[in-house]
């Protein structure tokens, strides 16, 4: 049996994103910028793309900027809402602990820049942050809230709606990197009082390599890559014109499906967590209920999790993990250590971001494959040994 | 390119020694839960010789497979050869480990010298002290 349940990390493109695509490398070839037939054409549908993308988020098509992707529009969303804040004599930020890299070391460098960020703590275990801890956070010389939509490892669900109007009372603009959220959970700038937001097509079944930023207008973009006048000025460089079409399409095709996914899917996830759940000395990390359809992520504790990959690939199972070896650094994942998970079980992480259609066979499949790994591991695992003699403590 | 060698891979679907040796000579223990590996060596010693060797491993796949290496170079093999092992002769017969996993091996060449002191600790027999540096851990523990 092969499982791809790594869907966090990256999707397959649908059929319909992928034929959406192959005129625009094939036959309608030409560049937007140019004034000939060919390149009208091309630019005829990047702004039907654009009204499309604008239409499924609840704003305008001048509103939505094209990128390579979601990091360079988180990137670009907080440096500009950063630099808007400095002209004020603002130069506070308020984000999460658990945000992804692209927002956490845009944060880091604006930090060395001379801007103050105030990094929220998640409440233990369930990964989510309040209003009311943004209320109390927000200051005189606050510029930007920066908070998730969802998060990419625990799949916890943040209330950016409640977060959004907090900031819009206040006065401080409100950005959220919702790019695992989008075409998975419901989302729309307007009614969720969101001024700036990321997102990233190969997260719902679009091509690698093309992302959107949304900025309410009025919201004055900062340049990050110079040089023509594509994208209003705001984002030199060719348009990426086959994958803004096919990112459309996709992103309209996962909306049209999300809610029926999302009913497919949950019963099924859940089915998944109870089954991980009856492993000993193993635990949920994220919020149970305010959840993306798709994640499961558990510590099973006396493991290390890349070895748990390694043999879980071995079954036909992709899947990723928070520990260091698989991060490349010494530390394991942020966003487990944010929930209070201590170093020892964070390294024991697994992560199965499943894909829609995901059957109840395959997940059987997965909870005795898991089961059967982890139990292979602890049998070699002199953790595991320590932990059943009682000469070292459960944490979990 | 795969992340690891077919050697690697074979050694951490099929480790070779893992267990535990009750009645062991000498047993060295290196690395912590919290950097993410542990390497547990067990040795027993007949004359000079590594009569058995056993390994109990927390850690990734390099891990698992270095421990398992290490024990297969030795067992077998005078004691003298074991004190010699270095990290390099066992990412050699792995035929090669990515580089931010040459630790693995590093983890195995200590685990291996640390139960070897331990043997010459235990059995009271005179050894050169600066073959067995205090703790040379790695730069993630405090």
């Amino acid at each position: 049996m092969q499982i791809y349940a790594d869907n966090a990390a990256t999707t397959r493109m649908s059929r319909r994103a992928i034929e959406a695509m192959l005129p625009y490398l094939d036959t309608i070839y030409g560049n937007p910028s140019s004034i000939h037939s060919a390149g009208q054409r091309a630019d005829e549908a990047l702004a039907d793309a654009r009204a499309r993308v604008a239409k499924l988020l609840g704003c305008q098509p001048g509103e939505i900027t094209f990128t390579s992707g979601g990091s360079e529009a988180d990137n670009q969303a907080i440096v500009s809402a950063a630099k808007l804040g400095e002209r004020k004599g603002k130069k506070h930020i308020i984000s999460t602990a658990i945000e992804h890299h692209a927002v956490l070391h845009t944060l880091k460098r604006l930090e060395k820049e001379g801007w103050e960020v105030t990094l929220l703590r998640p409440a233990p275990v369930t990964g989510l942050i309040t209003a009311a801890q943004v209320a109390e956070a927000i200051r005189e010389d606050t510029c930007l809230v920066t908070v998730m939509a969802a998060n990419n490892e625990i799949g916890t669900i943040l209330p950016i709606k409640e977060i959004g109007a907090v900031c819009r009372a206040r006065g401080v603009l409100f950005h959220t990197d919702a790019v695992q959220a989008v075409g998975h959970v419901p989302i729309d700038v307007t009614a969720q009082n969101v001024d700036l937001l990321s997102l990233s097509a190969h997260k719902f079944h679009g091509p690698k390599g093309v992302g959107a930023l949304y900025a309410r207008r009025g919201v004055r973009l900062t340049n990050l890559i110079e040089g023509g006048a594509q994208e209003r000025g705001k984002r030199a460089g060719t348009e990426n014109v086959a994958g803004i079409v096919s990112m459309a399409a996709a992103l309209e095709e996962a909306c049209a499906n999300r809610e029926a996914n999302a009913a497919r899917l949950i019963p099924l996830r859940d089915r998944l967590i109870t089954g991980l759940a009856a492993i000993p000395h193993s635990a949920l990390n994220g919020d149970p209920a305010q959840r993306l359809p798709g994640n499961v992520n558990f510590c099973f504790e006396g493991i290390e999790g890349e070895s748990l990959l390694i043999l879980l690939d071995d079954k036909g199972i992709c899947a990723s993990s928070g520990s260091a070896c698989t991060s490349g650094s010494l530390d394991p994942s942020h966003v487990l250590l944010a929930i209070g998970r201590v170093h020892d079980v964070a390294h024991g992480s697994l992560r199965l971001s499943l894909g829609e259609d995901v059957t109840e066979e395959e997940i059987d499949y997965l909870i005795r494959c898991v089961g059967e790994a982890v139990a292979y591991l602890r049998g070699m695992s002199p953790v595991w040994r320590e932990l059943q003699s009682g000469e070292r403590q459960f944490i979990l | 390119m795969a992340l690891y060698s077919e050697k690697v891979m074979d050694h951490f679907r099929n480790p070779r020694n893992v267990g535990v040796i009750e009645d062991a000579d000498g047993v060295g223990e290196v690395g912590n839960a919290k950097c993410g590996d542990i390497m547990k060596i067990y040795l027993k010693i007949e004359g000079d010789t590594v009569a058995d060797a056993k390994f109990e491993t927390f850690g990734c796949g390099s891990a698992i497979a270095s421990s398992s290496m290490a024990t297969e170079l030795i067992k077998g093999h005078p004691v003298s050869e074991a004190l010699a092992l270095s990290n390099k002769a066992v990412v050699e017969a792995l035929d090669g480990l990515p580089a931010h996993k040459l630790h693995c091996s590093v983890l195995a060449e200590e685990a291996i010298k640390a139960a070897l002191k331990d043997y010459y600790d235990r059995h009271g027999i005179e050894y050169d002290h600066s073959l067995f540096p205090d703790c040379a851990h790695c730069e993630g523990c405090e």
